[in-house]
């Protein structure tokens, strides 16, 4: 065995570790930290396999940016546990039979004959080709317009995600700057115009000093 | 050396963990999320395998795009998220029940 195969074998094995850690770890804080994990371990296959932009990608984006949204998330709530965790044991037999099958069924297809090595022969990767500067290409050029949409599709979720989150509260007493601008001379103040009133001969404290 | 049926049933296992993970804890909203991201992850090594062995890199660019669709979908439903604890105080699936479904 080469050292590519060995390398591959060991992150898969971690990878595999590392995912069903996610799903059965107790503290969700644990599991969020697992799958930082499962995806370093998916960048370094990605690696092996060439794809080196997407393997740094995946962690500049996934990593950094989404499992750290995570972690956020889950480190603010205040759960209760052990409620979350009822019925796990009772759905697992159910759950580990459904996940049997599958795999059973996807490992006879896939190590079929079809699949093998001789069908889809391994590709060295060249040192002089660029994949980021060949992905570039093929984005900015077959596919502009898709990567138009995905940019679309991440402002559509920037607006959705603080449009959901955002909440004015009428229980704080915080000041508006711009209101405190805006205000008028008549907002604050009202000249009421009214009859001239005579003044009173008969006051009530002649009558208590006589 | 690698070969493709190997990764493929990699990507068909970590799906099959996602599956299983969503059986399991069905009662907790942020795993739940968490085994979507698992099935994703899944579905894209697919792609970069495909793209690896066929020597066609359509495949890495068609990651690139899920990634970003898993990303918005991650945001989104973690928005949601916050806003479902901030209303009732609780992410247990069992509270959703407003509908009466």
């Amino acid at each position: 065995m080469e050292l590519k195969t060995i390398l591959f074998y060991l992150f898969s094995a971690i990878l595999l570790f590392a995912a069903l850690r996610v799903i059965t770890a107790r503290n969700p804080v644990h599991a969020v930290l697992y799958l930082v994990f499962t995806f370093f371990n998916t960048a370094a296959l990605w690696l092996l396999l060439g794809a080196e932009f997407l393997a740094i990608a995946l962690i500049m984006v996934y990593v950094g940016a989404v499992m750290v949204l995570f972690l956020f998330v889950v480190m603010m709530l205040d759960i209760n546990i052990d409620r979350l965790r009822q019925g796990f044991w009772s759905y697992l037999p159910f759950g580990a039979t459904i996940g049997l099958l599958m795999v059973a069924e996807m490992a006879l297809v896939l190590s079929s004959e079809y699949f093998s090595t001789a069908s889809f022969p391994d590709h060295p990767i060249s040192a002089s080709v660029s994949n980021t500067k060949e992905l570039g290409r093929l984005i900015f050029t077959d596919y502009v317009y898709p990567f138009e949409l995905a940019s679309v599709i991440l402002l559509v979720a920037i607006i959705a995600a603080v449009m959901l989150t955002l909440r004015h509260r009428t229980d704080t007493k915080h000041l508006d700057p711009s209101k405190q601008i805006a205000v008028k001379a008549s907002d604050r103040l009202r000249i009421v115009q009214m009859s001239v009133e005579k003044p009173v001969t008969d006051c009530a404290p002649k009558e208590v000093l006589t | 050396m690698i070969s493709l049926s190997h990764t493929l049933i990699l990507a068909a296992l970590l799906f099959t963990i996602g599956v299983v993970g969503i059986f399991l804890n069905r009662k907790n909203l942020i795993v739940l999320l968490m085994s979507i991201e698992l099935m994703l992850l899944a579905v894209n090594i697919n792609f970069v395998a495909f793209s690896h062995f066929l020597n066609d890199l359509a495949g890495q660019v068609f990651v690139l795009f899920t990634l970003t669709v898993a990303a918005a979908e991650a945001g989104i439903g973690l928005a949601i998220l916050v806003v479902m604890f901030r209303n009732l105080s609780s992410i247990h699936v069992d509270d959703l029940d407003t509908l009466k479904g």
